[in-house]
Formats: structure tokens, C-alpha cells, sequence
């Protein structure tokens, strides 16, 4: 019994920083989706939105009105991005929209200590990173309260997004200008609308995510490095697919913990870091789109 | 090939109006190629246009300057009296220009309703946020352009393949949800690439019967690209021929076949 307890309290750990990781992997998805670009400043602007949350909050501004203040500038940021980066780029390859968006990053990040500094900063979001009591009282199970509401937050936005994408008239016009612009033209969906409305929405993304990721590690630096594990969930769950990203958010969230703690001893432990890339790689072989990306045809 | 499709009745809904737009002395040229050399023509409000020739003529090049696609270097388009000075496809579609291309341009990855529904898009106003918080407007719209889509998909037929993506369907059918997604739009005047372009014969009759049938029911002015001779000639009202980018007959099915270029430019000419 006490090993299930525990085995309950890994996967279910593992299971909501999942769905952290979808919410990362969420802002490559929309932009590809739009606009058939990897964005490799994803990670980039999820620091950069935290930083200057946490910087707002400190030059006196209370949690909510820095939080407003703060997606304003994420949706300025997006546009700008779309207007300045991406607009000079249409119709070249993938290949230098890509070092583009490296760029990109490279920016954001100087920007960003630039403006607000390179100290590490402490996120307080009012939930502490200790155990729900009522759970641990009745059950015994140890289940961060942290965990849990930024898993909840994640879920759900990860989820609103899926079904504006799939069910409204934004959601068609992005994926009309995603299969095909000039027929998208035709029909008068205006293309730059569309990209605008799609990094700026990437912005907010990458501050929710960054608030929970500060809230939990710290605002600093290293919050770059978690779109890294975003990228096994794109591999796994596909680059084109909402759903697919919550599902392999999960599946990548629950691997590695497990992984960690009944493989990660045989191997002297730290399997956690390189767990979920050894799914990807196994995805790559079997299932090359992804669970839920199009399948990729090729004519002979 | 000599079809025999039922001619349209004398007695049409929407009776052949005004000129509705007026292309005058359009000349086109990429770099040293002149895609078209000072054509002009009108289109009447309500009728059947057809543009014909043979393979490079400039058929095409003609409907992407009416589309915007391209911007004539001479010349001027006039859409109901009023003179445009630059075309852009956003506009044309903003004015109630509607097309279909050659190569079929849908969007693959989505199902036939959604495809038809994106054809709506310009006669749905909600912003991003009403959308995104299903706000009133943004839901009544929805609604509407459902019901459009829903009445367009009885009219051409292809309610058993609402839910299918498009990139699963056979070639007839997809021309047909592209020629749906275009009257989506409730368009002024519709534009139509080859429409009937490597279908066989049956998939050809059906696809007459359903221009026809637009033409009649929604009085929708048509032009068309078509490089079949048959079928042109029994379908349309009026016909413009171009050869190597220029105009060589105007006329009446009869008249454009009686003339003696267009017989030159189709049979070759001895030399």
C-alpha cells in the first residue's frame, strides 16, 4: 500500500508538470500551425513575459494591474514580431525563418536583462508548493497545492485554445492561411490579421506559462531552457495538433518522473533530464507525425 | 467533343443587366514576356462570360488581374462604373470577387463544412475577443454561417460528404466544395479557373448543370476560363478569345465560332 501511495503521488506529479510542458509547447503549436514556422524564441518570450511581470510588480504596480499591463506588452511584442521579423521573411525557406526566429531570441534575451536585470527573482502567486492537507490527512498522499492549481491552469487554457482553434471563424482562419494563403486571400481572410492574432496569443501563452514555471523555479535565466522540454512533447504529440500537445504533455510529464524514480537508480538517477527524448526518439522511428500531427504524404 | 446539355431557357431569373466591370486596354507584362497585349471587354451584369483560347493565351493571366493578383502595368478595370486604381485579392473579395483556381486551392486539412464556412469570413464581423468569449454577435454569426453553408452544401449536392477532410475526396468532388466555398461568399461575380479542367465527361455535365444552376438561382455573374470548346459554347452567354495575349474575337457562342482568327488559332493555319 505505502508503494502505491507513492507510486500515485510520482505519476500524479509528473502528470500535472505535464501539462506545464503542454502549455509551453502550446505557443510552438500555434505559431507552426499559422504560419508553418518553428519559433525558436518560444522560450525566449516565456522569460521575457515573466521578467517583466515580476519587474512591473516591482516597480509598485499590484498583481493585477501588472498582469493586464504585462499581456498588453506580450501582445505588442507578438505583433512587432509579426510586423518586423516575420512580414520581410514571407515566401522564404523554412530554413532562414527558422535562424530568424533564433535571432530572435537571442534579442529577447539581452532585451530582457537589459531592462529588468539578471537577478533571480522570487514569484509569489499567493498557492505555496506544499502539500494539500486534506489529501495527505485522509489518503496519505503528498500532492503539491502548486501542482495542482498550475496544472488546473494549464489544462484549461490549453484546452480554450483547442476549441477556439477548432470550432470558431479564428480558428478556420488560421488554418485556411496555414494550408494554403493565396486561396485564403481569395476568400478574404487577411493574412497579417491572422499572424498578429497568433503571436500575440503566443505571447500570453508564454506568460502563463512563465508564471507558473517563476512561481515554482524562480524567475531567472534558466526558464529558456523549459522549452527545451517542450520539445519531446511537440515530437510526440505532433507539431500541428491542440490536443495532441495534451496528451503528449502528460505522457512526457508522467515518463520522466516515473522514469526517474524506479529506472533513474539503476543509472545513478538523473534520468529525469533525458527520459522524454528518448521517447521522442522511439516516436521518431514508429510514428514520425506525431499521435495527432497529418500525416505526411509524399507523391511519387 | 460535341455535348448536348440542356441550353439555357430563354426565360432566366435574372435577366442580362448593365456592364457590371469593364477591363480597358489591360496590358500585363513580366520582365520581356507580355502575358497580354491591350485588351479590353466588359462583362454584363448576370450573364455567363467565357474567356477561351488555346494554351498560353493568357486566360489565366486575365483572371488574376480581375482577382488582383497581378497589377496591369496599362490599362483599367472599372467595377460597377467606378474605376479601380489598385487591386489586391483582399479587395476584389471585399467588392464581391470571388474565384476558384486551376489547381485546386482548399484547404486540405480541414472538413468540407469548414472549408465552405471559411468562405463566410467576410460577412462575419466579430472581433477576436467576441469570438473567443462566444460573445452574442460572434455566436449569431456562427449560426448564420452555418445555415449558408448548410443551404449551399443541399444546392450542390454534397451533403453525404459534409464531415469528410478534402484532401480525401476525389478530384470532381473537390472542384465542386471550391465552387461552394466561393458562393459562400455570396459573391457579385464569380470567377471560375477552368472549372471543369480534367474531370470526364459525366463529372463535366455536373459541373454545367450546377454553373447553370448558380447563375440562375443566386443571379450570380460568371466568368470562365475554359479551354473546351463544347462545353464554352453551350454554357456561356458571351465569349472572349485570346491568343498569345491578345484579343482575337468577342461575340456570341455563334458568332466567335464563325469567326475566321479563332478557327486559325484553334486549327493552326497552313503555311
Amino acid at each position: 500500500m505505502e508503494d502505491f501511495r507513492f507510486f500515485i503521488e510520482v505519476l500524479v506529479g509528473g502528470l500535472l508538470s505535464g501539462l506545464m510542458y503542454s502549455l509551453v509547447a502550446l505557443g510552438f503549436v500555434l505559431i507552426y500551425k499559422a504560419s508553418g514556422v518553428f519559433n525558436f524564441a518560444q522560450g525566449s518570450m516565456v522569460f521575457l513575459a515573466v521578467l517583466s511581470f515580476v519587474g512591473f510588480m516591482e516597480l509598485g504596480l499590484p498583481f493585477w494591474a501588472a498582469l493586464p499591463v504585462t499581456i498588453g506588452m506580450m501582445v505588442l511584442v507578438g505583433m512587432a514580431t509579426e510586423r518586423l521579423v516575420l512580414r520581410p521573411l514571407v515566401g522564404q525557406s523554412d530554413t532562414t525563418l527558422l535562424m530568424a526566429t533564433i535571432g530572435l531570441a537571442f534579442i529577447i534575451e539581452g532585451v530582457a536583462q537589459i531592462a529588468w536585470g539578471v537577478d533571480v527573482r522570487r514569484l509569489d502567486l499567493g498557492i505555496h508548493d506544499e502539500p494539500i492537507m486534506w489529501l495527505a490527512d485522509n489518503f496519505e498522499i503528498l500532492i503539491s497545492q502548486l501542482d495542482i492549481a498550475a496544472g488546473i491552469v494549464a489544462g484549461l487554457m490549453v484546452v480554450a485554445l483547442a476549441l477556439l482553434f477548432s470550432r470558431t471563424k479564428v480558428g478556420r482562419g488560421l488554418r485556411a492561411v496555414a494550408d494554403d494563403p493565396a486561396a485564403a486571400l481569395s476568400i478574404g481572410i487577411p493574412l497579417s490579421h491572422i499572424w498578429m492574432l497568433v503571436w500575440a496569443t503566443a505571447g500570453v501563452v508564454a506568460l502563463v506559462a512563465g508564471m507558473l514555471w517563476g512561481a515554482r523555479s524562480g524567475v531567472q535565466f534558466a526558464l529558456v531552457l523549459v522549452a527545451l522540454k517542450a520539445l519531446p512533447v511537440l515530437i510526440i504529440g505532433g507539431f500541428t495538433s491542440v490536443p495532441g500537445v495534451i496528451v503528449a504533455g502528460l505522457i512526457v510529464g508522467a515518463t520522466e518522473k516515473v522514469a526517474e524514480v524506479y529506472i533513474g537508480p539503476y543509472f545513478g538517477g538523473g534520468i529525469e533530464g533525458w527520459a522524454p527524448y528518448m521517447l521522442a526518439v522511439l516516436f521518431l522511428l514508429v510514428r514520425p507525425e506525431g499521435l495527432f500531427g497529418e500525416k505526411i504524404i509524399r507523391r511519387v | 467533343m460535341n455535348m448536348t446539355m440542356p441550353i439555357q431557357t430563354p426565360q432566366r431569373a435574372f435577366a442580362v443587366g448593365a456592364p457590371i466591370l469593364e477591363l480597358d486596354s489591360i496590358s500585363l507584362r513580366f520582365g520581356g514576356v507580355k502575358a497580354l497585349t491591350n485588351i479590353s471587354f466588359n462583362v454584363l451584369e448576370h450573364e455567363i462570360r467565357a474567356i477561351i483560347g488555346p494554351n498560353g493565351a493568357g486566360k489565366s493571366s486575365m483572371l488574376n488581374v480581375i482577382n488582383g493578383v497581378y497589377v496591369p502595368q496599362e490599362g483599367s478595370i472599372r467595377f460597377q462604373g467606378e474605376r479601380l486604381a489598385a487591386m489586391t485579392p483582399t479587395r476584389a473579395a471585399r467588392m464581391g470577387i470571388a474565384r476558384t483556381f486551376q489547381n485546386i486551392a482548399l484547404f486540405r486539412g480541414m472538413s468540407v463544412l469548414d472549408n465552405i464556412m471559411a468562405g463566410r469570413t467576410l460577412h462575419m464581423h466579430a472581433n477576436f475577443l467576441e469570438v473567443a468569449f462566444r460573445l452574442p454577435r460572434a455566436r449569431r454569426e456562427e449560426t448564420e454561417a452555418r445555415e449558408k453553408a448548410e443551404e449551399i452544401i443541399e444546392f450542390l449536392e454534397i451533403e453525404h460528404i459534409r464531415k469528410t477532410p478534402v484532401a480525401r475526396l476525389p478530384y470532381g468532388l473537390k472542384k465542386r466544395v471550391e465552387l461552394g466555398r466561393a458562393l459562400a461568399a455570396e459573391p457579385r461575380i464569380l470567377l471560375l479557373d477552368e472549372p471543369m479542367a480534367g474531370m470526364n465527361v459525366e463529372e463535366k455535365q455536373d459541373m454545367c448543370r450546377f454553373i447553370i444552376d448558380v447563375n440562375d438561382h443566386y443571379g450570380t455573374t460568371i466568368v470562365l476560363i475554359e479551354h473546351d470548346m463544347g462545353v464554352v459554347m453551350d454554357l456561356s452567354d458571351r465569349v472572349v478569345v485570346l491568343d498569345y495575349g491578345k484579343k482575337i474575337g468577342d461575340g456570341t457562342p455563334a458568332e466567335v465560332r464563325a469567326n475566321q482568327d479563332v478557327i486559325n488559332a484553334y486549327l493552326g493555319v497552313a503555311h
